[in-house]
């Protein structure tokens, strides 16, 4: 079977730099078969539901505007949740990081003495690596969410924050099923997958009684959390168990219940091209009779103050997770999401990871794109991803200038080299003349370079090159120049 | 009307032919061109690799050379997207009051080629004479930063003989990025390869844009692969007429 032989590895701290993530997935047909037909039609989809909104661009103004004014007061509005959170009878804790996150989410299961959790899908504890840490913990961990299940049930990693299973297709889901839950004569139907998947975890939704969640909004206004979904199994997590534990990043607040009217519309229509997702709970504390009887919040920080105080890497909060970035990005087509080696993968990923990773890893990621602006055009809160992304390169850069030895990485050295010759014209000129000298020697008789050594290498491993004309722009100017004047006198 | 040709770098370097057709075919147009000899670069690949000083020393060069200056004219639209988007960043971070507002008074100055012809100068039929099959290449800065529309489309429509074909996918990269397509050369390729089999099945002769970066990408590997199709800058076609068909710039 195809499926991918080893884990894939999306902690920042140990993965591969991109480039070098992306060789083997490049070489991987049925992977690159599997991303491209999925953001295809996720894509079709969202275009043809964004464009019978004749009203789209003013809903993404409203979008960005809610969620800027969010991050501007971002601490008067967490109080404020936190405040009627408490008082509708929910239990709100601050963490710092993912080590104070894991800490918090394990002292409270060791209060309900839970050996089991069922989880509704949270990137967040991704973020946080909750579940190998529970595990270690002696807790068991059972995804409810359909692609969730798939991952765990197939030891693999989401390459997607809204559809984490995208590069593995139906056949190859029908193999981890049959396998993981012994049924050999399981077809690969879609509908008898998910009956599989159905019988398995009813089993779960009756038994466990902890469940684990995210958030894709809290209400400031009324202490309430929301969470948007499309199987039910999110319902199901909030029906069924006797406490409920959620992890959210600070960032994920709005100011008030009306606020949804927006963000509602644009997070269904980015995210998977639907007018409306099945699926949207809200919940406001406990309510005796109705749902939980313990609710608890752990409102993370890990790293998103300091992000919130770069007035140009601010915006990266606004993100709401649709995605939308992810599926029309054409290096995320190509490689899919572990070659990014964090859970959060595309652009937004590229933006995001180095960030919570305060620059120490990751480093990779901001160069992990074209700077085409596709990312940019679709994101319905507006994040100028592409703004970002040169911003942090930037602050690669800033590192490397530090770095002893700089001078011997040829990137670093031509680039300081180019600014030379461009600092004046008679340098570039210069230089010029001495390239089309020095590039004679790889310039072969139908006039064209095949090959180059060093980083020229990376340009003729599959493209061709023309040799240097024999006669730049400027020489040509000034020769005709010259002539007219001559043949003026 | 007067108009100085900021030619670009790797045009200047690379692609002079590009050049010779703007100048031919913008004095055939009656625009008096100056060429100001102190001119290197924009910056883009120093800001898009991360070199924000370096780049910022390039943008200073730009905004002094220019601040006199009719109109610039420059075939390139990545160019005229760095001028426009980076250089009021850079400026804020690095620069003084002076220089922003030497820079404010420019901007308005500052012109892609195509936007030139049709915003400037207000002409769609520049008398060029092309008698091929064409597809038009929309460079990811000249569609999302520039938005140059159907521009580069009317312009096309009015040359005699040419025949366009539309290229599917019109707004993916090509995979190209500056500096990308060394840093990520494999991911780079792998896109290429994609856009290129967009290119091919439409059957055209040629494949212009109105950036000869994406064309060197594209170019580099048609030539690589014997894809029997080539790339030309549109302003190279635009320059072609029925008395020089090779745009009088070979």
């Amino acid at each position: 079977m195809t499926t991918a032989s080893a884990r894939p590895e999306i902690d920042p701290v140990h993965a591969l730099p991109f480039p070098q993530a992306a060789l083997p997935i490049l070489r991987n047909p049925q992977l690159r078969k599997n991303v491209a037909h999925a953001t295809d039609v996720i894509q079709a989809k969202r275009a043809k539901l964004v464009a019978e909104k004749t009203d789209w661009q003013q809903l993404r103004s409203a979008a960005s505007a809610i969620r800027a004014h969010t991050l501007e007061h971002l601490g008067a509005y967490l109080e404020e949740f936190e405040t009627r959170c408490t008082a509708a009878g929910g239990m709100v804790h601050w963490a710092d990081d993912a080590d104070d996150a894991r800490r918090i989410i394990l002292e409270l299961l060791r209060q309900e003495n839970a050996t089991e959790v069922i989880k509704i899908k949270t990137m967040t504890s991704a973020e946080i690596q909750l579940n190998p840490a529970l595990e270690a913990a002696g807790v068991s961990v059972f995804e409810t969410d359909l692609a969730e299940l798939i991952l765990q049930l197939g030891d693999d990693e989401s390459s997607h924050i809204v559809v984490p299973a995208l590069h593995v297709n139906r056949s190859q889901v029908r193999e981890i099923f049959a396998r993981r839950m012994g049924l050999h004569n399981l077809t690969d139907d879609p509908q008898a997958l998910t009956a599989a998947a159905r019988t398995y975890l009813r089993r779960k939704f009756l038994a466990v009684p902890t469940a684990i969640s995210g958030a894709n909004f809290l209400i400031a206004e009324t202490g309430s959390v929301v969470v948007v979904e499309s199987e039910g199994n999110g319902r199901m997590c909030l029906t069924l168990p006797r406490t409920m534990i959620t992890i959210a990043g600070i960032e994920k607040v709005i100011p008030r219940f009306q606020d949804l009217e927006v963000m509602l519309q644009v997070l269904a229509r980015s995210a998977t091209g639907e007018r409306m997702n099945p699926y949207t709970s809200l919940w406001t504390g406990v309510t005796p009779g109705d749902g939980p009887e313990r609710f608890h919040i752990v409102l993370l920080d890990n790293q998103r103050s300091s992000i919130l105080s770069r007035p140009t890497e601010r915006q990266t909060l606004k993100c709401i997770r649709c995605a939308a970035c992810i599926n029309t990005c054409p290096v995320y087509r190509q490689t899919g999401g572990h070659a990014y080696g964090s859970v959060y993968p595309g652009p937004i990923g590229a933006i995001l990871t180095p960030q919570l990773m305060q620059m120490h890893h990751a480093q990779s990621l901001p160069y992990a794109s074209s700077l085409c602006g596709a990312c940019y055009e679709v994101c319905p809160v507006k994040i100028n991803i592409p703004e970002v992304l040169i911003d942090l390169r930037a602050q690669v850069v800033d590192q490397e200038r530090e770095q002893f030895g700089r001078i011997f990485d040829p990137m670093y050295l031509g680039m300081k080299i180019a600014n030379f010759l461009f600092a004046r014209a008679w340098r570039f000129h210069a230089a010029q003349r001495l390239g089309r000298i020095g590039l004679r020697l790889f310039t072969g008789k139908d006039g064209w370079i095949h090959s180059l050594p060093s980083l020229g290498a990376k340009w003729t491993q599959t493209r061709d090159l023309r040799g240097l004309p024999s006669q730049t722009f400027r020489d040509w100017w000034t020769a005709r120049d010259q002539q007219s004047t001559r043949e003026a006198k | 009307m007067h108009a100085s040709l900021f030619i670009t770098c790797y045009n200047d370097t690379l692609f002079p032919e590009t050049g010779r057709a703007v100048v031919r075919l913008l004095e055939r147009l009656g625009v008096a061109l100056e060429f100001h000899p102190e001119q290197t670069c924009c910056g883009q690949m120093h800001a898009n690799t991360g070199f924000r000083g370096e780049a910022f020393s390039q943008a200073k060069r730009f905004v002094r050379l220019y601040q006199d200056a009719e109109n610039v004219v420059i075939p390139s639209s990545s160019c005229v997207a760095m001028i426009r988007d980076q250089y009021p960043g850079l400026f804020d971070e690095l620069g003084n009051e002076a220089l922003r507002k030497e820079f404010a008074a420019l901007l308005p100055r500052v012109y892609e080629l195509s936007e030139f012809l049709i915003d400037r100068l207000g002409v769609e039929d520049v008398g060029a004479s092309f008698p091929h099959r064409v597809t038009y290449h929309a460079s990811c800065h000249g569609l999302r930063a520039l938005h140059l529309g159907d521009r580069p489309f009317r312009l096309l429509a009015k040359v005699r003989g040419l025949q366009q074909e539309a290229l599917p996918n019109l707004d993916r990269c090509c995979g190209f990025g500056g500096t990308f397509s060394i840093k990520n050369a494999e991911v780079s390729s792998a896109m290429l390869a994609v856009k290129l089999q967009d290119v091919i099945s439409t059957g055209a002769e040629y494949c212009t844009a109105l950036d000869n970066s994406c064309l060197m990408h594209l170019g580099g590997a048609m030539h690589r692969q014997y894809a029997g199709m080539k790339t030309i800058h549109l302003a190279e076609i635009l320059a072609s007429t029925e008395a020089s068909p090779d745009g009088g710039v070979a």
